[in-house]
């Protein structure tokens, strides 16, 4: 029996005392761990201790001028240097400069001069995006699921599992001296539930988060952040699922910029990031053919020039396009492209904001029937991707490998070694598995019967003992 | 109907007092959410234009402040917030009773249950509270556990967000150790100030802090000794 741990969990689970909870005035502790207890919170430690069958979805990250792309699978971080096209090494220095597990966030700063990567092996690693040299390496308490980098440039925030949202400044990162320790401060959190991305204002005036409930939080980033982010803007409240995805679009007339965000429930929103007032609402499933709503989850957005939008969504393989007006504040779907043939969906998009290209890659680490690598990264390449006056028909096409920029050089360097044509032989058994990554990245964890009910001994185990 | 979270229901002003009872939550599958109409009338209401809800009662318990407040400010709309289903049920059956034996009287108060901790923003507009209070809350003495308290320094951003200029949180335990976290959480809070121990005095609500609530009466019957924290949101240099 499947069930998804919500609210509806929680109040069996307060009906059940039938008193208020008892409290001696002396101090002592009574009945505090099964009383307060919270599903998404217990769930965030299980997952912590428990983390056999997860599997990472592979992520890109286009340079904003197209100096280069990096792919994350895994713990493998794959970079390709698009002006001098050549493959960067990241590991020329020592093993020590890698990361250690799942990667889970990849994110270049508005500049380009800075790349950041992030993961379950609760590190954050700062990159000097010119020279690929690891500038700080930032150890984070929990493991860490979102990363971006302040429009200034002089702080990296990161969220961990537990809904913090850490910054660190980059103030005095030499870029000649070699990887640096640097500390992170709490700067505001979500209350228990997973933060899946981060992302700051055009103007930087704001740091927008966004979680697994449903939440958008839009914060004042203070001068200062390492005093704390206290300041709340506004809730972009709507979603009434997770929220997966966020994108924020502006043009000249709008330079404060609207805020797109994409989630659970199969929609895309557009909202005013001052108000938090919902503006537009754009139901994608029923577009690609999913009017079941698990399988049409949204799980990227990209809008770099904001008049299109590419989404991804869970179990389509390919990408649907929608236009976005910003001065009407309209968001409409164009059209969806699927990938000829194929049965891989994106896990991940990426464009700069000079370029036409759309880049996608789809993927999964600890893939068990892939024997070649365990880590199955494809990446495929739009081009048409361009500014539009929000009528016409976009012209979205799917390069052909050699097409891509970079060629076959990019493509074996971001696929791991891995021919395209290795990857279509396997891709049927790894189509399941990279659904059910993108899956399991986004919906809460479900349990047994029987999986709740011991962990229910064992947490009255554990206060038994005391 | 004062919740927001899905496109149909956000922006509503919390204007239908109608209830005593606040609609429950969404639950998280988008498909059956669903608004429930009372048959209960607010005549605040028939004025025609839209009333906030101005107080909060976070944790409200059996309802015993609500109650006292209710009929202390009749021109305030306000609302308990409670985890525990039966509680909330209890406090319900309360007001309704209420109502019935004081005809005009206490349908200003209302109660949801709910877990504050993750839907206060759900519940109200940036700004819209004056008053936020926090009776007693659970303790949660363990350092690991901490992160659970109903005051902690990142959910004070939150009731800040909900609180306007000037409006107060109310705080009061008898646990010293809390009584202490409370009050270092809102001072080193940089949107919160201390209100001074003169407009204390001054304010008819301090006294309800102690003899009101249901755990507030229990505590003075033992004679316990009860640490309070009251502080306002500053106003913007
Ligand atoms: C010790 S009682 C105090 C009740 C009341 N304020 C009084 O003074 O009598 C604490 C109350 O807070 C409620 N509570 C605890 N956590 C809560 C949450 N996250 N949201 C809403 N209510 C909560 C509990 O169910 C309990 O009824």
């Amino acid at each position: 029996m499947e069930e998804i741990e919500t609210e509806e969990k929680e109040e069996t689970q307060i009906t059940n005392e039938g008193s208020m909870q008892e409290r001696g005035t002396n101090g002592t502790d009574v009945e505090e761990g099964e009383t307060m207890r919270e599903p998404e919170e217990t769930q965030m430690e299980e997952r912590e201790n428990n983390r056999e069958m997860e599997v990472a979805p592979a992520l890109i990250a286009v340079h904003p001028f197209d100096k280069s792309v990096a792919v994350a699978v895994g713990s493998d971080l794959r970079v390709f240097d698009l002006a001098r096209k050549i493959s960067i090494s990241l590991a020329d220095d020592s093993r020590d400069l890698l990361h250690k597990d799942c990667i889970r966030a990849v994110r270049f700063s508005g500049r380009g001069q800075l790349f950041v990567s992030a993961g379950d092996d609760k590190l954050v690693k700062i990159w000097d995006a010119d020279t690929w040299k690891c500038l700080a390496t930032v150890n984070s308490e929990k493991r860490v699921s979102a990363v971006s980098i302040s429009k200034n440039e002089l702080f990296v925030c990161f969220a961990d599992k537990f809904g913090v949202v850490w910054a660190v400044s980059l103030d005095g990162l030499n870029k000649i001296q070699a990887s640096c320790n640097k500390k992170a401060v709490p700067i505001l959190a979500h209350y228990c539930s997973i933060i899946t991305c981060l992302d700051f204002s055009p103007d930087g005036r704001f740091i927008i988060s966004a979680d697994r409930d449903f939440k958008i939080r839009v914060t004042v980033f203070p001068e200062n952040p390492l005093n704390g982010a206290h300041e709340i803007q506004s809730f972009c409240l709507g979603h009434s699922e997770y929220v997966s995805s966020l994108a924020v679009v502006h043009n000249s007339d709008y330079p404060q910029g609207f805020l797109l965000s994409g989630g659970g429930d199969s929609t895309v929103r557009m909202w005013d990031i001052n108000s938090g007032s919902l503006l537009c609402t754009c139901e994608v499933g029923t577009e690609v053919g999913l009017s079941n709503e698990p399988h049409a989850a949204v799980t990227d957005l990209c809008a770099p020039h904001g008049t299109l939008v590419a989404v991804a969504i869970q179990s389509f393989p390919g990408i649907l396009l929608l236009g976005c007006d910003i001065s009407a504040k309209a968001l409409w779907v164009l059209k969806a492209v699927s990938f000829p043939g194929e049965t891989l969906v994106p896990t991940s998009l990426g464009a700069s904001s000079s370029a036409e290209l759309l880049w996608t890659v789809t993927g999964v680490s600890n893939l068990p029937e892939f024997k070649a690598s365990s880590c199955l990264s494809r990446v495929r390449v739009f081009s048409g991707f361009k500014k539009t006056d929000g009528t016409i028909n976009s012209e979205l096409s799917l390069l052909l490998d050699r097409e891509v920029p970079g060629g076959e050089k990019l493509l074996e360097k971001l696929q791991g070694g891995v021919s395209s044509k290795e990857i279509e032989v396997i891709s049927a058994a790894a189509a399941d598995a990279v659904r059910a990554a993108m899956r399991d990245l986004l919906l809460k964890k479900q349990y047994t019967e029987e999986r709740r009910e011991f962990r229910k001994r064992r947490r009255n185990d554990r206060k038994l003992k005391r | 109907m004062p919740f927001r979270g899905s496109s149909s229901l956000r922006r509503h002003p919390l204007r239908c007092f109608e209830s005593v009872v606040a609609p429950p939550l969404f639950r998280s599958s988008g498909t059956n959410r669903s608004i429930i109409r009372y048959a209960h009338s607010n005549p605040l209401n028939h004025s025609g234009d839209v009333k906030k809800i101005e107080f909060a009662d976070i944790g409200c318990g059996f309802g015993g402040l609500l109650i006292c407040l209710s009929t202390l400010f009749p021109q305030k709309l306000m609302i308990g917030m409670e985890l525990r289903d039966k509680v909330t049920e209890y406090v319900k059956e309360r007001i309704l009773a209420l109502r019935a034996a004081h005809p005009g009287q206490y349908q200003n108060v209302s109660v949801v249950r709910t877990n504050s901790m993750k839907y206060i923003p759900n519940y109200f507009d940036k700004g819209q509270l004056c008053k936020m209070f926090f009776l007693f809350p659970d303790p949660h003495f363990k350092e690991k556990n901490h992160r659970r308290r109903v005051i902690s320094p990142h959910l004070l951003d939150e009731y800040a967000y909900a609180l306007q200029v000037g409006g107060v949180i109310y705080t009061i335990t008898d646990v010293e150790e809390l009584g202490d976290w409370m009050k270092t959480c809102l001072e080193n809070h940089p949107l919160f100030e201390p209100v001074t121990e003169e407009e204390l005095k001054a304010d008819p609500v301090v006294e309800l802090l102690h003899s009101a609530s249901e755990e507030g009466q229990k505590v003075a019957r033992n004679g316990g000794q009860t640490y309070r924290a009251v502080y306002r949101i500053a106003s913007p240099m």
